[in-house]
């Protein structure tokens, strides 16, 4: 589904990936831990499109097409999904209006109609219950004034509404209470299909407790530096991130 | 300076000019002639031009009313013309409610100088612009709500703008809200074709009684070849309640200049503007809000968007006299430029002379929030529509303001089309595409 070949991207001149390479399956879930500034958010924000990084060498392909050339609305179009790691507030745009253009951009890409807006609303109805947000949602701005539980709540409720075949998570688990936690991740596991596949980008095992990987990478400096079964997490758990940087010899 | 061949052709025509005034209005024409030339006129340069004006009243052959249909869907309202600068009233309308006048203010000067004496006879002019209006006003409208009534249905003033080659119209406005009174007056500035140019002086006096409350909406959708220069003297009695919005959604120069008067203990202002503009448009909102005695509240806010090489302008006076303690009084400026050359000129300004009063001002002018884009493009929004949409929750809270239903309803699909690009005036720019 998705092919990172040698992947490096840069920032102000400044190389922050140096070298990805990566392959995700249909039906798996992949979780990218590693130390802070190790590049794990550019990496999300280089897949999705965002326009403030640089791909300098490498190729992704996703599902067949070359994701780097397509602009980021198309991306998403084609399947891809990223949580935030920090939601935009986006003041005087309700979320019922924010979705019913991106569903109905989804539906003109696949060559459906566009929803009326009952249908929209009934969808919307459905899809709020997996992540147990409240009636109110549809006629509040975009993110303003939620939670931050909320506000990661309400990414997983838009990944629900776009039925993305892969999902990246950036540390979907910032900020969040253990309650929070779990409905995030009950949601996220709820719309797992064998079809769809996830990356879970996390520092910390808690989320992973939750939504069980099938891979582990540990990426550090801009490099995928271990890749293994979900028992590294254990590992990691226990003895941080230390002996990973021992490892690559420093 | 332009001011002189003015005060020549009223020198000429003074008989016509002065016919059917009361002493007290034609006394005003003499100061108005003595303070024209103190001042500059706003965008003096659209004076200059050989327009044609209407000294001897010489009617309109024709049906004024087919030349212009209101397209709002639902409202209902009673509706009136200024036809250039002639009023007239629409043909077969409801009838008024007991005791209230809407009429040709010149009739008016005829008909009730009693009740316009008061008003006008202390008035001073103060500006230019106003000294202006004041030599040549010949005719506009008359409201008169008399004490304890309450109108439902809004009034509709549509100044339309119809000419075959340039054209100038110079048009008095005078609104008497009585106390306990309540009235919703839309004036919708309308400019015919866009071949000629056009130039008008409008001056509106309204009148708050005690406890009264008044909605004043002024809506500009005319042409590139239009200066409109408008000014707005509100004053306002004790516990009366005003709502006023300036939307100027296409126009060529438009210069809105509003002196609110607050005199009375618990009076209340809500002052809001909104200006799209693009191409060469220039649209300039100039307020003064002057809190003359303690316990009153203003609330202003007015948002501009700008593309290609449009201008705006806003300058915001709060005045706090001494006695004014507990004054409230907030104003907020925000601004987006789209393009590069697009220009915006803010100068946010308070006057505080008395020391117990809550005041707060802001101004910025920024572009659409980026990161804001990106969030939307990554949900598959295309670029396009995310910076309408993001146009559109910018400017909403202007809107917030609007009562009459049908009037937000439509302002909505306006604005939104007017940011889409929906629009014979104007073609090609980001606001537009």
């Amino acid at each position: 589904m998705l092919e990172i070949v040698n992947l490096h991207a840069e920032v102000n001149g400044k190389e922050i990936l140096r070298g990805i390479n990566l392959s995700v399956k249909a039906g798996e879930v992949h979780a990218i831990m590693g130390p802070n500034g190790s590049g794990k958010s550019m990496l999300s924000a280089v897949l999705a499109g965002h326009p403030a990084f640089t791909v300098t060498q490498g190729s992704v392909t996703f599902n067949g097409k070359d994701l780097l050339a397509m602009p980021a609305e198309e991306r998403s179009r084609a399947g891809l999904f990223l949580s935030f790691q920090y939601p935009v507030e986006i003041p005087g745009v309700s979320m019922v209006n924010f979705m019913r253009a991106a569903v109905n951009e989804h539906r003109k890409y696949k060559g459906q109609d566009p929803l009326s807006a009952g249908e929209f609303l009934k969808m919307m109805r459905a899809k709020k219950d997996i992540v147990e947000l409240d009636n109110k949602l549809a006629n509040r701005s975009v993110n303003e004034g939620f939670s931050g539980g909320e506000k990661k709540r309400n990414e997983i409720f838009q990944m629900a509404m776009l039925e993305p075949c892969l999902s990246i998570l950036d540390e979907t688990d910032s900020g969040l209470d253990i309650d929070a936690l779990r409905i995030v991740a009950s949601g996220v596991n709820q719309l797992k299909t064998p079809q769809n596949a996830s990356i879970v980008i996390t520092h910390y095992q808690r989320l992973l407790d939750y939504i069980v990987p099938d891979i582990v990478h540990i990426l550090y400096k801009g490099r995928i530096v271990k890749t293994a079964g979900r028992e590294l997490v254990a590992v990691l758990e226990e003895q941080g991130y230390d002996w990973i940087k021992k490892e690559v010899g420093e | 300076m332009v001011q002189d061949s003015y005060i020549a052709l009223f020198k000429e025509n003074e008989a016509l000019f002065q016919q059917n005034l009361p002493a007290w209005r034609q006394q005003v024409r003499s100061v108005a002639m003595q303070k024209l030339t103190q001042h500059e006129l706003t965008f003096a340069a659209a004076y200059a031009l050989d327009y044609g004006l209407n000294p001897a009243r010489l009617p309109f052959k024709g049906d004024p009313f087919g030349l212009f249909m209101c397209d709002i869907p639902g409202i209902t309202t009673y509706n009136y013309l200024v036809f250039n600068d002639s009023f007239y009233a629409q043909p077969n309308m409801p009838e008024l409610p007991s005791g209230v006048i809407i009429c040709s203010l010149a009739h008016a000067f005829v008909h009730y100088p009693s009740l316009l004496e008061p008003y006008i006879r202390q008035y001073s002019v103060d500006s230019s612009d106003v000294a202006f209006n004041q030599l040549l006003a010949q005719d506009g409208m008359f409201l008169y709500v008399p004490d304890g009534v309450q109108m439902e249905r809004p009034i509709q003033l549509v100044n339309l703008m119809y000419g075959a080659s340039d054209m100038m119209a110079v048009s008095h406005n005078v609104a008497i809200i009585g106390e306990n009174a309540k009235a919703q007056v839309l004036v919708c500035d309308h400019a015919y074709g866009n071949q000629v140019n056009y130039l008008s002086n409008r001056f509106t006096q309204v009148f708050v009684g005690k406890n009264a409350t008044y909605e004043h909406y002024k809506l500009e959708s005319s042409s590139a070849k239009t200066t409109n220069i408008s000014t707005l003297h509100i004053s306002q009695e004790a516990d009366s309640q005003v709502l006023s919005n300036l939307i100027t959604l296409a126009n060529g120069k438009t210069h809105n200049h509003v002196e609110a008067h607050l005199n009375g203990k618990g009076a209340y202002l809500s002052l809001n503007g909104l200006g799209l503009g693009c191409q060469k448009e220039r649209i300039e909102n100039h307020t003064f809000i002057h809190h003359n005695v303690a316990g009153a509240t203003s609330n202003e806010l007015f948002k501009y968007v700008l593309d290609d090489e449009a201008e705006g302008d806003f300058y915001g006076l709060i005045n706090v006299l001494q006695d004014a303690q507990q004054t409230k009084a907030y104003q907020t400026n925000r601004n987006l430029c789209l393009s590069d050359a697009a220009r915006m000129f803010t100068r946010p300004q308070l006057e505080i002379y008395a020391d117990d009063v809550t005041c707060n001002h802001g101004a910025t002018v920024g572009q659409l929030d980026e990161n804001a884009l990106f969030y939307m493009r990554s949900r598959g929004i295309d670029p396009q529509e995310a910076r309408m949409l993001l146009m559109f929750a910018f400017v909403h809270d202007v809107l917030d303001n609007v009562r009459i239903e049908p009037l937000k309803d439509r302002l909505q699909l306006l604005i939104e089309r007017r940011l889409r690009g929906d629009n014979t005036h104007c073609n090609g720019c980001k606001i537009c595409r």
